[in-house]
């Protein structure tokens, strides 16, 4: 049946470009990215309990740091990948100093305080962010001399980074020190006394989250080749938070459903329903009501009752 | 000829899969409508503008029974929400999945900016509402005509008024901290500095300001008050100003949306007698104005304004280059070439366009004030054939960097 399964997902995520048409790769390209940026969010609040309302700052920062690089100070896509990925992690690793210090609603709080400050900053240092205007005028870059212009390209490029971020997730959370941030997530006092550093484990784990956040920002760039301060704004935050949560969080399959389901939702069902925002209230309303922990688990849950039953 | 039944699966499986793949080859036959996609921002911040933007088209074209130049047409509405990410992905929606011939829209700069590269690669003939200067100036591309203004052409024939005929010495200027208003203030204040007057005072505010008390409580003693707000802004902005008594003390005039009749039917008396410019007003005295704003106002209950203008012109400019190809849009070129020659008279008056692709036509100087019993901006001067070059020579205003909150210098400041 897994096998059965995994065919299907990849026959999914393989054949799109070879019968769809544009809009639609596009579309599939813009899944894959916010499937990275919901997985690397899901760290954070599924696996660490760490509820976090700023994770678009990692993206948009990440974003961010290439394009002005890249438009502005001339560097060659290879650098300023390196360095903005280098940055957006630095970053996370000095936000986790501050946000760690607390847990549960505060640390939700600072993180969205933080994720404010990053906001205005984009919004009000308009000599050096272009403020409301947004960076335009970008390109992507072109791998081993592999334009990624097309949509197809673009495409494949995005599952390649995304299959390779989902692996290094699932090895994060499996590895022994993914048991130890479960553990620090149920039991922080029981593990504190175990011997393990509660705090440490969190923000490592707040570092790694922000790192995959700033590949989603550079892929999310590259693709829209235009940033705009709405890209860190707390909405941008709220609509990953939504995907993890409404797709299962402390799953892999989880938030990679759930912020298809949003993009789908927000660039798909909005061009035949003008309430969208409705529609994925409501959507997330069933959700709650119908399968608490999510669409992942609650669809395999209902699956095994199935089989169990016909057995 | 015999067929195995394998072959003629595979052979209809193929022909499904390349119909699939290029739904664009179905397309060219005549009797297809003409597909006309409107970005607008209906959800968000940007709503009431965009939402007027679509009623107005759409009133347009059912005016003439969706039919132009003698061929169906069908409108595409994509919500942008105001969003730049959301309004690239709406316009590709536009362009590669509803397989549009035009698009009208957006509003927003930033929307305008986000699409601007991707929409010239496209190839795709776009009627803009934006009013980015560099869209049309030192950017300009061959598939981008503007009907409205660019954000400082109506400010440079009310700069000129203020000193000329108001004779005006010193004037504050405050506007919403992006670019649309930073380039409107910096064309308001070199026409106005031109002319010999003196900037005394910038202000830009954020452009979701809550309370603008403490701007109020900074505004510098001057001859007038120039607002560059755009949105509900010069309202809430207007109605604090008076609350502190400044209207008596300084006068007040404004850009092409600070007064717009969107905002202008929230307001009270204490509008009356504020000067703004547009290109645009429901009381403009021409046969088809005296046509269209009553029917606006007869079917949605207030007057058409910058929005609603924006996209009816549109639609006008369209219907004639249209008319003068046969409604044969699948020529891209030829549209362009005759959208751009146009030269039609719309409910703004003739408007004409520039080599690139940027409105020359009528701005009009109006006033606030009242006639059966609701606010309106009535004209009082027409400045005609406006460029966005104004009086300048346009070589060298091109050598000159794009207008922004530092350019032109304001050199008059009073500390």
């Amino acid at each position: 049946m897994k096998w059965i399964g995994a065919a299907l997902l990849a026959g999914s995520l393989l054949l799109p470009p070879l019968f769809a048409g544009d809009f639609y790769i596009n579309l599939a390209s813009q899944i894959l990215i916010a499937a990275i940026f919901a997985l690397s969010l899901n760290l954070l609040v599924g696996f660490g309990g760490m509820t976090s309302l700023g994770h678009a700052s990692y993206l948009g920062v990440g974003a961010y740091i290439s394009a002005l690089l890249t438009s502005r100070y001339g560097f060659g896509h290879g650098a300023a990948a390196l360095l903005s990925i280098a940055g957006t992690t630095a970053m996370a690793a000095f936000f986790g100093v501050i946000a760690l210090r607390a847990s549960g609603l505060g640390f939700l709080m600072i993180t969205l305080a933080l994720s404010q400050v990053l906001w205005g900053l984009a919004y009000r240092m308009s000599n050096v962010t272009n403020g409301d205007n947004g960076v335009a005028g970008l390109t992507r870059p072109a791998p081993f001399g592999i334009s990624l212009d097309s949509p197809i390209s673009f495409y494949w490029f995005a599952l390649i980074v995304a299959t390779f971020a989902l692996v290094m997730m699932a090895i994060f959370v499996s590895s022994a020190f993914g048991s130890s941030l479960k553990g620090v997530r149920d039991q922080p006092r029981r593990m504190a006394a175990l011997g393990f550093n509660p705090w440490l484990i969190r923000w490592i784990t707040f570092v790694y989250a922000g790192f995959w956040g700033g590949v989603a920002g550079l892929l999310y760039v590259y693709y829209h080749k235009y940033i705009h301060p709405t890209s860190l704004s707390t909405t941008s935050s709220a609509e990953a938070l939504l995907g993890v949560i409404a797709g299962g969080s402390g799953t892999l399959g989880g938030p990679a459903v759930g912020a298809a389901l949003v993009l789908l939702l927000k660039n798909y069902v909005s061009a035949y329903l003008e309430r969208w925002n409705m529609l994925l209230g409501l959507v997330f309303l069933f959700i709650v009501l119908v399968m608490p922990t999510g669409i992942v688990p609650g669809v395999s849950r209902l699956t095994t009752r199935l089989r169990g039953g016909v057995r | 000829m015999t067929m195995s039944r394998r072959q003629f699966v595979g052979s209809v499986a193929g022909a499904g899969i390349t119909s699939l793949a290029a739904p664009h080859f179905l397309s060219a036959q005549p009797s297809e409508p003409i597909r006309i996609g409107l970005l607008a921002a209906k959800t968000g911040p940007l709503a009431s503008g965009g939402i007027d933007m679509d009623l107005a088209l759409t009133m347009f074209l059912r005016e003439r029974e969706n039919t132009l130049a003698g061929r169906k047409v069908e409108l595409i509405v994509a919500d942008t929400a105001g969003v730049p990410a959301t309004a690239r992905t709406k316009a590709q929606e536009l362009v590669e999945k509803n397989n549009v011939h035009c698009i009208i829209g957006p509003l927003a700069a930033f929307e305008a900016l986000a699409i601007a590269d991707y929409l010239t690669e496209k190839e795709m003939p776009t009627l803009g509402v934006a009013a980015a200067e560099d869209m049309t100036q030192r950017h300009p591309s061959p598939w981008f005509v503007r009907l409205t203004s660019t954000s400082a052409q109506c400010a440079y024939p009310l700069a000129d008024y203020a000193a000329k005929e108001l004779k005006y010495k010193r004037i504050v200027t405050i506007a919403d901290d992006f670019a649309y208003g930073h380039e409107m203030c910096a064309g308001f204040q070199r026409s106005f500095e031109d002319s010999g007057g003196k900037i005394i005072q910038k202000i830009f505010t954020p452009l979701a300001t809550p309370d603008y008390g403490s701007y109020v409580a900074q505004v510098k003693a001057g001859d007038a008050i120039f607002l560059g707000t755009a949105g509900s802004n010069g309202f809430r902005f207007l109605r604090q100003f008076i609350e502190y008594g400044l209207k008596d003390k300084m006068a007040v005039i404004g850009g092409m949306t600070a007064l717009d009749e969107s905002v202008l039917r929230n307001m009270g008396d204490e509008a009356l007698g504020i000067l703004t410019t547009s290109w645009y007003s429901a009381e403009l005295d021409n046969p088809l104005n005296k046509a269209f704003a009553p029917a606006f106002r007869k079917q949605f209950k207030y007057d058409p304004g910058y929005y609603a203008g924006s996209t009816y012109v549109s639609g006008e400019v369209l219907e004639v280059a249209l008319k003068s190809i046969q409604a044969n849009v699948e020529d891209k070129k030829a549209l362009m070439a005759a959208i751009r020659g146009s030269n039609a008279d719309t409910v703004r008056g003739v408007i004409k366009f520039d080599g690139s692709g940027n409105a020359i036509g009528n701005v009009y100087i109006r006033k606030v004030t009242k006639s059966d019993g609701r606010l309106v901006n009535s004209v009082i001067k027409t400045y005609p054939d406006v460029t966005q070059f104004w009086t300048y020579d346009k070589a060298a205003f091109l050598k000159n960097p794009v207008y922004s909150r530092d350019y032109p210098p304001a050199k008059n400041l009073e500390q």
